[in-house]
């Protein structure tokens, strides 16, 4: 069974109502038609149900999400994965800035660029591992006082001399790792962080996701696994001493 | 109203340029802002627009906000001794104006608030006596009197005072604001609005956004913590802020910057939102002297603290944000038009189909430029 609801002029917690309601009924799939704006889409859900959003959904999309399956027909706003715990969102545009804001959990996969913040305030626990993978370009403070998950830029269609992550990447990390399909300068790094090669376990680790990405995208994985990777890491899990002080 | 225990918020901006100077009336701005309505509280809202007024276009038009009808003649007093008051009359309103456009952006249950207790308001087109600029240009002098209205006579607030456009803003919701003052009886090439929901300072008629002088007007989204060292750094080049928020100082400075100092809108965006010392380190040779001597030279003008603004201006339309991007803005263009909003829905609202949608970077200031004469 499959749910559709025509969005227009619909605020978002009566779309948000009609979608938990339907849910708890034992509803599993929803289209949204005619989104544009409606917060908070996924918000909670602890079920295993799969939305498609046809339009641009608003902010804080799938925050403290706990199971479903997001898919974005269009660009997603700011705030995309707040702290979500688990499931799914696959966004065939581009996303905002603090995407995966807190992240603890499930998977967030961007077919264009990301903004601002991305990944900041990640966290993991034993099994529990949030992925985020851009198939774009990042902003500034990518992955700012990450504490733990996976962070994958790929830098693709991306234009001459437009660099893959902006400037204080992984400022303030202290867990997780980010991996980038390219190189970044030295500058742009943030104090807490290092550089370093890709081994064995980091291959398994990215191809895994990376197959799966490509997956949804329509993507080569051997083009994209073709080009070199690099790994940042944090040096230490206590860095902050002079935070901001730029 | 219901009162509401849990509020999403954060204040919109919204902007809509055509370049070629195609002028359209205000229902699209407004439908714009209002998808945005959670983001401002019912505290303030107002508009900019550019090219309103064709026929009074060589005259300065002064929205004025009375108090009561004492204010309104003392401050008539004054205007009389400085200017030649072509025309004056009463703004067109719809006391009680109350949105009821289709939008997903409000809920039904919350039922309406709408716009009540305005301040008298009046708008006046006048022209600057030859006598009275034989040492001053005449902006130069209106700047003056504006200055002098907003400090000196009690109970008179020019909301706007540039040619050819006009501020319309209040207490209430921005798309209320917008039916309560006619904007679709209007038509502009430019059009910006905004949504408040005051954090600092207080909800009243003159503050709410867009402040205007001449014909600047900014619609801002945040706070300037810096507000305190830019008052200092402007006081001393005769402007006087004393309307109870942080937003008239970016009017201001713009004025200082680009009709006093004639730096072009880039440079005056620099210095505003100038780069990082380190990142000026890395400049090449002549960058890097530009960007350090507008850092040496006006370091009481940058601007601290998160924002996204929206500048208007006869000629254009800029939006930029701060530095290290603390608040949202999404840019879009669809042929001659121009879109700057802090949510790509609240575009998409008016123009579903574009052409390029992008965020600018922290601190690079989004261009729209005139092409030619308004049509």
């Amino acid at each position: 069974m499959v749910m559709r609801i025509d969005c227009k002029g619909l605020y978002y917690r009566k779309q948000n109502k009609i979608i938990r309601d339907a849910a708890e009924e034992g509803e599993t799939e929803f289209i949204l038609d005619n989104a544009n704006g409606q917060r908070y889409i996924g918000n909670g859900i602890e079920k295993n149900i799969k939305i498609t959003v046809n339009g641009v959904p608003g902010n804080d999309l799938a925050m403290f999400m706990n199971g479903p399956t997001i898919i974005v027909n269009a660009n997603a706003q700011d705030g995309v994965a707040n702290t979500m715990n688990a499931g799914e969102v696959i966004v065939h545009g581009s996303a905002g800035d603090v995407i995966g804001y807190g992240m603890r959990g499930g998977k967030l996969y961007v077919r264009g660029n990301i903004g601002y913040r991305a990944g900041i305030h990640a966290k993991e626990y034993k099994k529990q591992i949030p992925i985020i993978i851009a198939g774009g370009v990042a902003g500034d403070f990518c992955g700012e006082y990450m504490a733990g998950g996976v962070l994958v830029l790929l830098g693709l269609n991306r234009g001459e001399g437009v660099p893959i992550a902006g400037n204080y990447l992984g400022t303030g990390m202290h867990g997780g790792v980010i991996y980038i399909r390219g190189e970044v300068d030295e500058y742009t790094l943030g104090k807490e962080v290092s550089v370093l090669p890709l081994d064995k376990k980091d291959l398994k680790v990215l191809t895994k996701h990376l197959k799966e990405y490509c997956e949804h995208f329509g993507l080569d994985l051997d083009e994209i696994m073709a080009e070199p990777f690099i790994k940042l890491q944090p040096l230490s899990n206590r860095p902050y001493g002079c935070l901001y002080a730029y | 109203m219901k009162c509401n225990c849990y509020i999403p918020s954060g204040c919109s901006v919204s902007g809509i340029m055509s370049e070629s100077g195609r002028r359209q009336d205000g229902n699209a701005i407004i439908e714009s802002i209002s998808l945005m309505h959670d983001r401002s509280n019912g505290l303030g809202g107002g508009f900019a627009a550019y090219g309103i007024y064709p026929r009074y276009s060589d005259l300065y038009a002064f929205h004025m906000m009375f108090d009561n009808i004492a204010a309104k003649e003392r401050c008539e007093e004054y205007l009389k001794d400085m200017f030649d008051i072509v025309r004056d009359e009463e703004m067109p309103t719809r006391p009680g104006g109350v949105y009821e456009g289709v939008t997903a952006g409000k809920s039904e249950e919350e039922g309406v608030c709408p716009i009540t207790d305005p301040p008298i308001l009046w708008r006046y087109f006048m022209d600057v006596p030859e006598a009275r600029t034989r040492f001053v240009s005449d902006r130069e002098y209106v700047v003056g009197q504006v200055m002098e209205i907003n400090s000196e006579v009690e109970g008179a607030f020019v909301a706007s005072s540039g040619k050819n456009m006009g501020a319309f803003k209040g207490v209430g919701y921005p798309e209320d604001i917008g039916v309560f003052y006619k904007l679709d009886e209007y038509k502009a090439y430019i059009w910006t609005a905004h949504g408040r929901f005051p954090t600092n300072t207080p909800g009243w008629w003159g503050g709410a956004h867009p402040f205007c002088l001449l014909d600047w007007s900014i619609v801002h989204n945040g706070e300037i913590s810096s507000y305190g060292i830019n008052k200092r750094y402007l006081e001393p080049f005769g402007y006087k802020l004393e309307l109870r928020t942080d937003t008239e100082v970016v009017a201001y400075l713009f004025d200082l910057l680009v009709r006093r100092h004639n730096l072009p809108i880039e440079l005056a965006a620099k210095v505003l939102a100038s780069p990082f010392w380190e990142d000026i380190d890395r400049m090449p040779d002549r960058e890097r002297r530009i960007a350090t001597a507008l850092r040496q030279v006006y370091g009481g003008a940058l601007l601290n603290g998160p924002f996204s603004i929206i500048l208007g201006h006869s000629r254009g339309m800029v939006g930029f944000n701060d530095r290290i991007k603390l608040r949202p803005m999404t840019c879009a263009r669809k042929d001659d038009m121009l879109y700057l909003s802090s949510e790509e829905s609240a575009i998409r609202e008016i123009a579903p189909d574009l052409d390029e949608v992008w965020s600018p970077r922290a601190g690079t200031p989004v261009i729209g430029e005139l092409d030619g004469e308004v049509i």
